[in-house]
């Protein structure tokens, strides 16, 4: 899918890395989730982990059961047959997020660290507003959860989503970083640095602007919930997750349901072909979101 | 037989051999900082290497023995003391029901292992019992150790006498050269960036814990460019991608960080270099004010260095049989 060749590189004598483009875009982020694919399908020995990232690909492995060289030539193998596949596709999920936007948690945590911030005046979502040209925090939140998401990566900490929005890049909503990293981000925060929007899994350091919460847990170590049944960890690369606003009463009504354990997400399978997506991706987006109206 | 936690010291935590195969969830493989050590302490004490043991950075924890049992120090140098008498490292010590472990202040090193015969049993999460206190998982109930908790130990083991001979101790010295292959996005260095990166010496903030080490010294200089999209807007941002393990990010050119083992997974910020795997042991015992200097070596012979840590692991285990 990519035009320009792949960049190889190692992290030492465990870590082959594939730095597919140096910008952000869907079709990069494809290519790393189709190359993962294809390396896990080779089922070779002595690969120990294999991490899609948005643009590149990082492949941990042990030398002493796979040389190098020998993980290099498969690699470059699946590279030239995801290059040649006109069809690459994802059997993925749809998933919606309930978001509380602007909300009091993160608001008082935004205010806290005002000073690592680059506006004192109101909050993370007027900024936001501001920065990407609209005239208030709700044509902010419309443009934040009307289109959808793709999961382009998961990782920095414990089942943390990277989230790029399936958008024409004139449309994506960009927001500079903080200044300074806090030291404190609630859990569940809906954050967004740069092009990315992202969902905090556990409470901690964060650098991202804050726009709300979800009610939603993305990760759960002891396993309580019966979404995470099989792992501990809900999203996985490819995952395509539509923001939905909802107001207090939602929200304390959901985190009812988590505390009491009987919460279900609302998810649906689906098929993502990048093709049909890059022709058109309003009336693709559309038919995606009209699966997960009808579950 | 159970060990009961009096103090707990400074973050102590229970540690294995690590969690490979969940990076890609951005869980790290954790695991102990000083593998080689941790090795050491299980094979003294009878356990098998991969044994559950407690790691403890720069202060030694109290502990109390409530049965007969043998326990092993390794790593660090830090005198050892049973019923405040002291005892050696680097050996199989006995412990009757009762006997008070604590430790004097830390001389070499950054990090002690204690070993108990049996091992500590703790249950396995995601095939290891390595704690991960960011996700509240794994150890002993997902965190640091806290006074008056009491770790169970697994059975078996616990053969007093064994030591580990003179040249299979590492030594640890206050300068230190780490060996890297240069690589990832070192190619965003200028010339000068680069050049500073390998020929000037750093040194050990006190920002070193499990997930990385900070270094202070110069400032580094990126190449500069139109960011591409995505990337952010600092000359050393890159789109978000997967870190290795060892590797060395330089965020704004300030302060180069070596991710160790409960590294964050992935990140914005270029990674000019990665720590060869046999020399994270090393980087995770040295302590802060540590001088340190980057070597580039080729991914050949960082392969060699692996050859020959294995080599001495294996005299080791030879040694303890």
């Amino acid at each position: 899918m990519t035009t320009q060749s792949s960049r190889y590189t190692w992290g030492a004598d465990e870590h082959l890395v594939v730095q597919i483009s140096e910008e952000m875009s869907l079709p990069a982020n494809f290519t790393a989730m189709a190359m993962s694919r294809g390396i896990e399908e080779r089922g070779l020995t002595g690969v120990t982990d294999i991490c899609p990232s948005n643009a590149s690909l990082l492949v941990r492995f042990d030398p002493d059961l796979i040389a190098p060289q020998a993980l290099e030539e498969a690699v470059r193998e699946v590279e030239a047959e995801v290059a040649h596949d006109p069809h690459l596709s994802l059997e993925t999920r749809i998933v919606e997020i309930p978001v509380w936007y602007n909300d009091p948690y993160t608001n008082e945590t935004g205010a806290r660290f005002r000073d690592r911030h680059q506006r004192p005046e109101g909050n993370d979502l007027d900024f936001a507003a501001i920065e990407n040209g609209l005239d208030s925090a709700e044509a902010f939140i419309e443009a934040h959860s009307s289109a959808p998401w793709i999961t382009s990566m998961v990782g920095f900490v414990a089942g943390l989503p990277f989230l790029f929005q399936m958008v024409d890049r004139d449309r994506q909503l960009e927001v500079p970083k903080y200044l300074r990293p806090r030291t404190d981000t609630p859990e569940r925060t809906i954050g967004h640095g740069g092009c990315f929007s992202c969902i905090y899994s556990v409470r901690g350091a964060g650098g991202y602007q804050m726009f709300g919460i979800t009610p939603v847990p993305i990760f759960d170590p002891k396993q309580r919930l019966a979404d995470f049944s099989e792992f501990m960890v809900f999203f996985r690369p490819g995952d395509i997750v539509k923001f939905r606003a909802i107001d207090e009463a939602e929200y304390s009504s959901i985190r009812s349901e988590v505390e009491a354990g009987t919460f279900r997400g609302r998810y649906a399978p689906v098929d993502f072909v990048l093709q049909d997506f890059l022709d058109d991706p309003d009336t693709y987006n559309s038919r995606l979101l009209e699966v997960l109206d009808a579950h | 037989m159970p060990i009961e936690i009096i103090e707990p010291g400074l973050g102590s935590t229970i540690q294995d051999l690590g969690r490979p195969g969940y990076y890609r969830y951005g869980i790290p493989p954790g695991g102990a900082v000083d593998l080689y050590s941790a090795r050491a302490a299980n094979l003294l004490v009878g356990n098998d290497e991969g044994a559950a043991l407690i790691e403890s950075p720069y202060l030694g924890p109290k502990l109390r023995a409530t049965e007969d049992t043998v326990i092993a120090v390794t790593g660090a140098q830090m005198e050892l003391q049973v019923n405040g008498a002291g005892a050696p490292s680097w050996e199989a010590v006995p412990l009757s029901a009762g006997d008070v472990v604590s430790f004097g202040f830390l001389t070499a090193g950054a990090r002690i292992y204690i070993a108990v015969a049996g091992g500590i049993d703790v249950p396995e999460v995601l095939g290891s019992r390595s704690t991960y206190a960011i996700g509240s998982f794994g150890g002993f109930e997902g965190r640091a150790l806290l006074a008056g908790d009491v770790l169970p130990t697994g059975s078996g083991g616990a053969r007093p006498g064994r030591s580990v001979p003179e040249d299979l101790r590492p030594s640890f010295s206050r300068s230190i050269e780490v060996r890297v292959v240069m690589g990832l996005y070192d190619y965003r260095l200028s010339e000068a960036g680069l050049r500073a990166f390998l020929d000037e010496e750093w040194t050990l903030s006190p920002v070193a814990d499990r997930m990385g080490f900070r270094y202070s010294g110069p400032t580094l200089e990126w190449i500069e460019r139109e960011q591409p999209f995505g990337a952010g807007s600092d000359p050393s941002n890159i789109v978000d991608a997967g870190y290795p393990v060892g590797s060395i990010q330089v965020p704004g050119g300030l302060e180069p960080i070596i991710l160790h083992r409960d590294a964050v997974s992935g990140g914005g910020y270029a990674m000019v270099a990665t720590v060869i795997s046999a020399d994270m042991d090393l980087v995770g015992q040295s302590s802060p004010g540590a001088r340190t200097r980057f070597r580039a070596v080729s991914l050949d012979d960082a392969l060699a260095a692996r050859r020959e840590r294995d080599d001495l692991v294996d005299a080791l285990r030879a040694a303890l049989s």
